[in-house]
């Protein structure tokens, strides 16, 4: 049913007589009621890299888990290289040829990056003997494959990019022939995404099999020689990349018709409504998180922030929404609606802010915007339970908080319609809807919105979109943070770039590229400096 | 929704605990040579079987209640406060104070005075420690566990240098005045002409642990405040988004957490002892983390497991007293109490939870 090998050209393409890498026969897997896989047939020929695409909970991850030997199936057989196989652990996993790069990496962080390597597979009791070979295996292999990274660097010390290439080269040096990769871009730069696919490229052209994890379509299309979508734990096409188109895709993916570009006309920007002058933040070890910035948001625009995670994006919203990290000293202006706000003492905090007028959206819903063992309909109050309309006295108003969350759940399309349900029982999306339903309803003069699409499903962030941008056009202010550069480009009405705490420039979305974006993100310059090239 | 139905997670599950905490205390008893079977008779009889027996069992559940709700409270922010000991013994300096200086026309403004008394000084006791941990991030656990010992020293100046009656020899606050006595149980219910068993200790303060519980609970699940624990209790960085202050929120559940164990000395102090000894706490503070363990932290939990073990130091008591099983068994069997229902819970939960879902499983296939 899947395609026939690699892509047309492709050098190692191999012969035709030769057993898929990977077979998987009707694999099935419960949790429970919960049926995360149903019957999954899979095949991915030998050298090709193959993607698998689905929304939150389709089944994506449970897949690969049972064949990584985390899971046992219910039912169903496995195929490696033409041999049935019961993957009973991992050990089983990594001794079949199997590789795994984690979306969150499985590395010690003050360990270097040799001992990393070899952690697990140490030939003897000595050390010594095992560096030195790794340090020679590591050596051939980045040569091999574009993958260096300095083997006595710890791995505090690395870029998230050079990490990853740790999680690949461990892979590697224990001789995998087929490599999975879940999510592998959702943490690195433009830039550091293309060396990636440059190198799963090599590695194709080496003869190995790749599994590309992703929720974005545009690098299935970019690097995959076929594709398979999930759907509610089943496998509803594999196709090759070469003759679909990612509208397909994500009809396949969510079951209906999508919009993927954001529907909106020309922003009618007023008057300022946040105005931040000389913002700095440096943390509990001294470190200067944000560096001086100053910024404008008008009333009626979105103003995105674009930016590597990591660079103050994160402090910045946290500092704006009223709870800096402890120990942060901040100094600077900020202004809103004309007036100042406090940046320390005890009218500095979220309550306080949001009487102001600022709703939030945070980047970590359920570190943050949620508390997850609260049922829906607690969390809907969560952040206003202090307000006339959710208390009364000393007593929470449990009815009044009910019957606006009821509300909702409908207007927001929340599913399952059960406010009894903890906010953990939800899947991300809806989460995610019960925070922007609860921060938009409130009309806000500014709304901070930070990942307001991390982990959420294609119909959800059509839908997600759509409210802020309705936010916008109904005279409100809202500042985008977004590691999505897509996201950012097609919501916002004027880009910022962060980097290293600091804005290194503004663009319009609509005559920027990402490209541009993209250099401005890895902190180079508009103008380069005289003599440079 | 891949759980157990209720009543299975909240009731079945320790009862089988209780169930093997008693088989293998049956085992030991079994193994020093005495009959299980005559044991558990003593215990039941002793502690259940007559009014008499009632009596001491819900005196010590009134104990237990009010530092299991210590517990509890501090559990729902977070926090584990393993100070109840020291705190219930500063409770019982308040008490002490009320009682002595100031002169009761009658036991039911004593009675509120020593509520407000008692809890003022309890909470007092736990104040240093909460605001080390909200200011400084001394660990609660830590300074809670070290404040027992100065609380236990404190005691002891108080009593030889301060309270002590002048020429007695006893290490105790004089006898409190007769106007501060609190009725006892037995006089409450001679009172409606039901008889019963004469000099128990439990009194009118099991009542005010009842009206704790159901304070507590309408604390924690109806007001703004306990919405706020609870919420600061899951995620401290969710508090602090939605514009919680972590400070406010240690500093005021210690405190009421504090005062709760603090008022355990109504019971003991000015309903039982009537008057202030050495060591008056006796391992109550101690019993009632227990307690808000095994009754999941909530306040009919806690009233529950209360109860019961009111019934194993009652029983416990009477076992010492009529058999030859020793003294140290009766901690053997609490502990087995506390460990299976306490540390092992999920030993028995996670089979139970494995037996509903296949049971679930199959009744939907069957319909399908």
């Amino acid at each position: 049913m899947t395609a026939e090998t690699a892509k047309t050209g492709g050098p190692a393409a191999a012969p035709q007589d030769m057993p898929p890498a990977i077979e998987l026969r009707g694999i099935s897997k419960a949790f429970g009621p919960v049926q995360a896989n149903k019957d999954i047939n899979l095949t991915v020929a030998r050298g090709s890299i193959h993607g698998i695409i689905g929304e939150n909970g389709a089944g994506k991850s449970t897949l690969m888990s049972i064949l990584y030997g985390f899971y046992k199936p219910d039912s169903g057989e496995i195929r490696i290289n033409g041999t049935p196989i019961q993957i009973t652990d991992s050990m089983t996993a990594i001794r079949a040829g199997i590789g795994m790069v984690f979306q969150h990496f499985k590395l010690v962080r003050n360990f270097t990056v040799l001992e990393n390597i070899i952690l697990g597979a140490e030939d003897g009791p000595m050390l010594r003997p095992s560096l030195a070979r790794a340090r020679t295996r590591l050596r051939e292999l980045a040569e091999e494959y574009e993958l260096q990274v300095d083997p006595d660097e710890t791995i505090d010390e690395l870029s998230v990019g050079h990490q990853q290439r740790v999680e690949i080269l461990k892979a590697l040096y224990r001789q995998a022939d087929i490599l999975i990769l879940d999510e592998p871009t959702g943490v690195l730069t433009p830039a550091e995404a293309d060396h990636l696919f440059r190198i799963l490229n090599g590695l194709r052209d080496e003869g190995k099999t790749i599994i590309l994890i992703t929720h974005k379509l545009r690098e299935i299309m970019e690097i995959t020689d076929t594709v398979s979508v999930m759907r509610r734990g089943e496998m509803v096409a594999s196709v090759r990349t070469a003759e679909t188109s990612p509208e397909e895709l994500a009809e396949l993916m969510v079951g209906r018709k999508v919009l993927l570009e954001v529907d909106k006309s020309p922003a009618q920007p007023g008057t300022p409504v946040l105005e931040v002058r000389n913002l700095r933040l440096i943390d509990d070890e001294k470190v200067e998180r944000i560096r001086g910035i100053s910024f404008d948001i008008r009333a009626g625009e979105i103003v995105g922030i674009a930016g590597v995670s990591g660079n103050g994006q994160t402090q910045l919203l946290e500092l704006l929404g009223g709870f800096p990290e402890k120990g942060a000293k901040v100094s600077g202006e900020i202004l809103m609606n004309g007036q100042s706000l406090d940046l320390s003492g005890r009218r500095s905090d979220a309550a306080t802010r949001r009487a102001r007028g600022i709703g939030h959206v945070p980047e970590d819903r359920q570190d943050e915007g949620l508390i997850m063992d609260f049922a829906a309909w607690e969390n809907v109050a969560f952040g206003y339970h202090n307000t006339p309309e959710y208390s009364n006295g000393i007593w929470l108003d449990r009815k009044a908080i009910r019957t606006d969350a009821e509300g909702k759940i409908e207007r927001f399309d929340v599913r399952p319609p059960n406010p009894d349900l903890a906010a953990r029982n939800f899947s991300g999306g809806n989460q995610q809807k019960i925070v922007v339903a609860r921060e938009v309803e409130r009309n806000p003069d500014l709304l901070l919105i930070g990942q307001p699409t991390r982990g959420v499903d294609i119909g959800a962030i059509e839908f997600i979109h759509k409210r802020i941008v309705e936010l916008r056009d109904a005279g409100k202010a809202v500042l985008l943070v977004s590691v999505e550069l897509d996201e950012i480009m097609s919501l916002s009405d004027r880009i910022l770039v962060m980097f290293d705490g600091m804005i290194m420039g503004e663009r319009d979305p609509e005559t920027t590229t990402a490209g541009e974006l993209g250099l401005l993100m890895a902190g180079v310059t508009d103008t380069p400096a005289e003599g440079a090239a | 929704m891949d759980k157990m139905p209720k009543w299975a997670d909240v009731v079945l599950t320790p009862l089988i605990s209780l169930f093997l905490a008693f088989a293998i205390s049956g085992l030991v008893i079994l193994a020093i040579g005495e009959s299980p079977w005559e044991a558990l008779k003593t215990m039941v009889t002793g502690a259940l079987g007559s009014s008499y027996g009632w009596g001491f069992t819900l005196y010590y559940a009134t104990n237990f209640i009010f530092t299991g709700l210590a517990v509890a409270v501090a559990y729902h922010a977070a926090m584990f406060n393993i100070g109840g000991e020291g705190q219930a013994g500063l409770g019982g300096l308040g008490v002490a104070m009320v009682c002595l200086f100031i002169p009761w026309p009658h036991w039911s403004l004593a009675l509120i005075a020593a509520m407000i008394g008692s809890a003022l000084f309890g909470a007092a006791w736990a104040y240093i420690p909460a605001i080390l941990q909200a200011k400084r991030g001394s660990h609660i656990v830590i300074t809670t566990i070290m404040f027992n010992f100065i609380a236990a020293a404190l005691l002891n100046w108080a009593l030889v240098n301060w309270l002590r009656p002048i020429g007695s020899m006893d290490p105790a606050s004089a006898n409190f005045p007769a106007s501060t006595h609190l009725p006892k149980i037995t006089d409450m219910f001679a009172g409606f002409g039901i008889e019963w068993g004469k000099h128990t200790p439990a009194n009118i303060t099991f009542f005010v642990a009842l009206l704790a519980c159901l304070a507590v609970w309408l604390l924690i699940w109806r007001t703004r405040l306990g919405y706020e624990i609870r919420a600061f209790g899951k995620s401290e960085s969710a508090a602090r988004y939605a514009g919680i202050s972590p400070t406010r929120i240690t500093v005021i559940a210690m405190l009421i957490s504090g005062g709760l164990a603090g008022m355990m000395a109504i019971n003991n102090v000015m309903g039982e002892g009537e008057r202030l000894i050495l060591n008056n706490v006796e391992g109550a503070g101690f019993i009632g983390i227990a307690v808000a363990l095994m009754g999941r932290n909530h306040p009919i939990g806690v009233l529950l497991a209360a109860l019961l073990f009111g019934f194993l130091y009652q029983g416990g008591g009477e076992l010492a007293l009529w058999t030859s099983i020793p003294r140290e068994l009766i901690i053997v069997i609490q502990a087995l109490v506390i460990l299976f229902t306490g540390a092992l819970d999920n030993m028995v939960r996670m089979p139970l939870e494995a037996f509903f879902l296949s049971r679930r499983r199959r009744g939907t296939a069957e319909r399908s």
